[in-house]
């Protein structure tokens, strides 16, 4: 073995290790969207692909939400450009530090496994991320995340209606767990938010927007909103480019989605 | 649903996280400097994902005071812990104690 494949081997092993936490966090809250995808009457095999596919949390729940609701396939793909938009930014940042070198394949190969937590994970390694340690996170993390559901899936049957209760609750958990530490930092997403759960509990209880299904709703909320707060209360301009600042949370609001995924995870 | 129907959507899905994922590695490969774009793309995840927290956490249960306990104690645990795994075994457990004991 050359010293080269040899390195390439170090880079996987690492980052396959890197990811272990990330991974066993996948698998329980995958395990809980695969109990929502069994009430949806999804086969464990299409949520095995589901996830496996998406990779996204949040996407992958407003998609089964609105599966259940019975949706358009436009309507679909506009909620899930909603609910994913930020892996465009995070893919932007992430572009920034991968070798320009590289041959170019390899970005098809990563682009599939940008997440919130694998994110955070890449962006703080030390000058450009070798695709080999990428690789090794992605295995680790997200067969978890896809194993997770399927297995969610397949239990759906097997439990009494008061542990799925408790399961599918735990969905929500980490949605509060994503928003609310940001909010606690930043008074515009503490408002987003709040503004988030009273117009989402006003337009779902007052019988004129009932007619409208959930994604819909979801979109037309979060489109409203996040203009409102965009003119509001617009990021800080910044000359720095996005690597550097995401790679410091601290560095003022407007990384504050790459945080996000750092948090999450701890 | 039909089980084609239901593949349609994932695939439907799984194109689109795609796309939004790949084309800045490929294609835009440069930071966004639009104020505005960026305002929006650093609002719409929190927008979004608490859209779709609240009201849906209280129709985890039919008991109306396991969600309204859920969206407490895991929203207490998420706010000053910052703790994914607390957050989510808090929201569980809330809906457990209020099914099991009252």
């Amino acid at each position: 073995m050359n010293t080269d494949s040899m390195k390439k081997e170090n880079e996987f092993m690492l980052g396959a290790r890197d990811a272990v936490p990330i991974a066993l966090g996948y698998f329980a809250v995958a395990f809980s969207l695969g109990i929502a995808a069994h009430n949806v009457g999804m086969t464990a095999v299409q949520g095995f692909f589901l996830s496996l596919l998406n990779n996204a949390s949040a996407g992958e729940y407003a998609g089964i939400a609105s599966i259940a609701g019975g949706t358009t396939l436009a309507a679909l793909a506009v909620l899930i450009l909603i609910t994913n938009a930020r892996y465009l930014l995070m893919s932007c940042a992430l572009s920034q530090k991968l070798d320009p070198s590289m041959r170019p394949v390899h970005r098809l190969f990563i682009a599939w496994g940008v997440t919130d937590e694998l994110f955070g994970l890449a962006i703080t390694r030390q000058g450009y991320v070798k695709p080999s340690y990428l690789y090794g996170v992605y295995i680790t993390a997200l067969s978890c995340w896809a194993v997770g559901t399927a297995a969610g899936v397949a239990a759906g049957n097997a439990f009494p209606a008061v542990v799925v209760a408790a399961l599918s609750a735990s969905i929500f958990g980490m949605f509060l767990a994503i928003v609310l530490p940001p909010a606690r930092k930043d008074k515009a997403v503490f408002a987003v938010v709040m503004a988030s759960f009273i117009l989402s509990s006003v337009c779902s209880y007052i019988p004129l927007f009932q007619s409208v299904s959930e994604s819909i709703r979801v979109i037309i909320l979060t489109l409203i909103i996040s203009v409102c707060a965009a003119v509001l209360k617009p990021v800080a301009d910044e000359e720095t480019e996005d690597t550097e600042s995401a790679a410091d949370p601290a560095k003022g609001r407007a990384k504050g989605l790459q945080a996000v995924g750092k948090e999450s995870v701890a | 649903m039909s089980a084609v129907r239901i593949w349609e959507c994932i695939f439907v899905l799984a194109g689109v996280s795609y796309l939004l994922r790949v084309l800045p590695l490929t294609i835009i490969r440069k930071p966004i400097t639009n104020r505005f774009v960026r305002s929006l793309l650093y609002y719409i995840p929190y927008a979004t994902i608490a859209v779709m927290t609240v009201p849906a956490i209280f129709a985890v249960s039919s008991h109306p005071m396991a969600g309204i306990a859920a969206l407490i104690v895991a929203g207490l645990a998420a706010w000053f812990t910052s703790n994914l795994f607390l957050s989510a075994a808090g929201a569980s457990l809330a809906v457990l104690f209020v099914e099991l004991l009252i």
